[in-house]
């Protein structure tokens, strides 16, 4: 095997493909190859690094120089100096926002000094398409070991073990849920991986399956053998075409290798793996619905028990589990569950992955022990807000979840504690606010989501959720009434309580925790008519300042409906009745005369 | 099919094999860097690059890095190359040929002795 004495791994993840990297890619083979370098350099793809908003990222091996934001016409610059010359390229290099200085390397950047990688263990680091990289990273070794030398009890006693519980939002211990599955008899069973991901602004799962596919076919067949199913179906929504490309990929590899298919590595355990195309709908990531949607029926929950490890898929025992507790699998099968354990909090242990979004400086996918401070990932991983604005609420758990608030800060992040506090870990999305976000907006925007997605199988959630998106609307037009909090209480419990399925036991948290922290936001907008946060665009007003006004006409000119009227003679004013609230002549102004309130 | 896993020894067989796909992606135990800068690409280091590729790959080693640097100013002694070896520090040797770089991987590396009429600088 020839020896390359340097790998340059480009990503190859959604995020950085929608950056540029395919073209640099291609640039860089080009240029490697013109300039003979072909022998000694090799080109990688790899998954996601995480650091989405930075791409498209490029890392130099062996001495791991990470590149930021590479563009195809900065190649010839990368290979001539750093490749051939061994100098690394300093503008291409990550700035830290604070002093700008330069930070060549990968391990000391503070975005992932922090992070604690094991689901992640492979993203960015290895080529998804090349099942080799995945077997030389240790990859399947957790297989063979399940296979070879542990009984399915021996399986689900280690998962146990390593107290791992469902990362899809739930929670639920995944030993015990696998335990229950193995219990129920039947020669036929079922393991799905559940990759619907289907809140808003998250992105784990996806990363997960671009970066690391076998890590999650090793993980189901791991569940696969320990609950004794030979069959399984990935459920992924076909708006995941690369995610959908790789894992058929990896499958095929595996098909090849003999690690898929019968009698594996002799031991007579057979599977063989499915994906199923979803079209896109919140409720088909809901276990029943989603079981549904395999069966060919529309994607709508059943009522529960009975439970899928007893009545599953085409009526099996089924174990269903996220694509990031599949992932975890194998490496506790290899380390052993009381390595997992030795992670975390005492009831939340190992690490979750995180799809941090909003006003931070450093958005992207982080891995986190549990326990970890909302502080810790906020401010020291995700470097503080944006533009030194004050942090005002983090948004936990996607619209299923809630909005903590500052006094939330030092929380340590376990399923207990966030939900002790309103919010739910959910499947991982964090999205943080500053001091411009309303929050009665910001509970309607998630409440509009969840009312467009609600199945309508049952009234609570169909009929529940629209009138209290009516009411937040109402309220943040400026018609509300003080009575309407009342009742928006009144409709969040009985929403919570009667709803069929999560999707509407959820739908009221980001309601009911801006009630709770962000009350008279709420008030200022009934009471006052105004918004605090100047977002809500209903209760907006321009005014011109007839002293400031230099009387151009500006404003007047650029006015798209035309309301504001003066002449050199008479200030500009604005006619209220008329205005839209575009903003269009506030920013227009150049003498700063329009005010907003 | 010559990748076919039927046992747990063909999987190990197939991960030793295949360490070697990301071993680059590590610094290794020890590191060969030469000088590439114009002087020494001059002077002929692209050959000497070439010839420590070789010799590492006709000795099966995987776990040497193989990195450049820039011109480091001293052009006449061109081309510079240093190894860092674990216990040895770091040993600049100058006016390497391909013959003689050949020469330091089966010394230096292979065998621990440093390539003395060669070197013409130290360092820890
Ligand atoms: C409306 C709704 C949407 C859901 N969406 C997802 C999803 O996208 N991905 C997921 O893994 N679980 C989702 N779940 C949770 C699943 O029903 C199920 O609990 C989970 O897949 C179990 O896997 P786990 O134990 O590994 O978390 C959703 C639940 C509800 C009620």
């Amino acid at each position: 095997m020839p020896i390359f004495r340097s790998h340059i791994l480009v990503c190859g993840g959604t995020g950085c493909s929608s950056s540029g990297s395919q073209d640099v890619q291609k640039v860089l083979r080009d240029e490697i190859a013109k300039r003979n370098l072909d022998k000694e350099i090799l080109v990688v793809q790899t998954g996601c690094h995480g650091m989405c908003e930075m791409g498209p990222i490029v890392v130099v091996y062996p001495e791991g120089t990470f590149y930021c934001r590479v563009q195809a016409s900065d190649v010839p610059e990368l290979v001539g100096e750093h490749i051939v010359k061994g100098r690394p390229v300093q503008r291409l290099l990550y700035s830290v926002p604070e002093d700008a200085s330069r930070v060549p390397f990968y391990k000391d950047i503070p975005f992932y000094g922090k992070q604690h990688r094991i689901a992640l263990k492979n993203c960015g680091y290895i080529n998804p398409d090349n099942i080799e990289e995945y077997i030389a990273r240790g990859g399947y070794e957790g297989l063979g070991k399940a296979l070879t030398s542990m009984t399915s009890a021996q399986v689900i006693d280690e998962v146990k073990a390593s107290g791992l519980r469902g990362r899809g939002g739930g929670g639920f211990p995944t030993g015990l849920k696998w335990s229950f599955a193995a219990k129920s008899p039947g020669p036929k069973k079922y393991v799905i991986c559940n990759a619907d991901e289907g809140d808003p602004g998250a992105f784990m799962d996806r990363s997960l399956i671009e970066g690391d596919p076998h890590a999650i076919i090793e993980g189901m067949m791991i569940g696969a053998y320990a609950i004794g199913a030979d069959e399984g179906y990935v459920y992924c929504r076909a708006e995941y075409p690369l995610a959908i490309e790789r894992l058929k990929t990896a499958i095929a590899q595996a098909e090849e290798f003999g690690l898929m298919g019968t009698d594996v590595l002799g031991t007579g355990f057979n599977f063989t793996l499915h994906i199923k195309e979803g079209a896109g709908a919140f409720v088909c990531g809901e276990e029943t619905a989603l079981m549904g949607s395999i069966e060919g029926r529309r994607g709508m929950p059943m009522p529960r028990p009975p439970f899928p490890a007893v009545h599953g898929l085409w009526g099996k025992p089924t174990n269903i589990n996220n694509v990031e507790t599949w992932a975890n699998v194998a490496q506790i099968i290899v380390n052993g569950g009381a390595w997992y354990a030795s992670m975390g909090t005492e009831k939340s242990k190992g690490t979750k992955v995180f799809a941090l979004t909003g006003k931070v400086k450093h958005t992207g996918l982080v891995e986190v022990p549990m326990g970890i401070t909302l502080r810790e990932i906020i401010f020291d991983i995700g470097g503080g807000i944006l533009n030194d604005r004050k942090f005002k609420a983090v948004q936990i758990g996607g619209p299923s979840g809630g909005c903590l608030t500052e006094e939330h800060l030092d929380l340590p992040v376990s399923y207990e504690s966030l939900t002790g506090a309103g919010a739910i870990m959910g499947s991982g999305g964090m999205v943080v606010m500053d001091e411009d976000n309303c929050m009665v907006d910001v509970a309607k925007f998630f409440l509009e989501f969840t009312q467009r997605e609600s199945c309508g199988k049952c009234v609570p959630c169909r009929e529940g959720t629209k009138h209290m998106l009516l009411l937040l609307e109402k309220i943040t037009s400026g018609r509300g009434t003080m009575e309407d909090i009342s009742t928006l209480e009144q409709l969040a419990e009985m929403v919570r309580e009667m709803s069929l399925c999560g999707l509407g036991q959820t739908a009221p948290n980001p309601v009911i925790t801006t009630l709770r922290y962000f009350r008279d936001e709420y008030e200022a907008h009934i009471r006052d008519k105004r918004c605090p946060s100047h977002a809500c665009t209903a209760l907006l007003r321009y005014e011109i300042d007839p002293e400031t006004c230099k009387r151009c006409g500006l404003c007047a000119k650029n006015c798209p409906v035309s309301c504001i009227s003066g002449s050199r003679q008479e200030p500009y004013r604005i006619d209220q009745e008329k205005c839209i609230r575009c903003g269009t002549c506030f920013q227009k102004c150049p003498f700063g005369a329009i005010g907003k309130n | 099919m010559t990748n076919k896993i039927r046992t747990l020894d063909d999987l190990r067989r197939i991960r030793e094999a295949s360490t070697d796909l990301t071993s680059a992606r590590s610094k290794g135990r020890a590191s060969i860097v030469v000088g590439m800068g114009t002087c020494g690409i001059a002077a002929g280091a692209r050959e000497v690059m070439t010839a420590a590729l070789q010799e590492l790959e006709k000795r099966n080693i995987h776990d040497v890095s193989v990195t450049t640097t820039g011109c480091i100013g001293m052009c006449q002694q061109e081309p510079l190359v240093d190894v860092i070896a674990p216990g040895m520090g770091r040993i600049t040797y100058g006016l390497v040929t391909p013959e003689d770089m050949a020469a330091i991987v089966a010394e230096h590396i292979v065998n621990g002795h440093i390539v003395e009429r060669l070197v013409i600088g130290r360092a820890d």
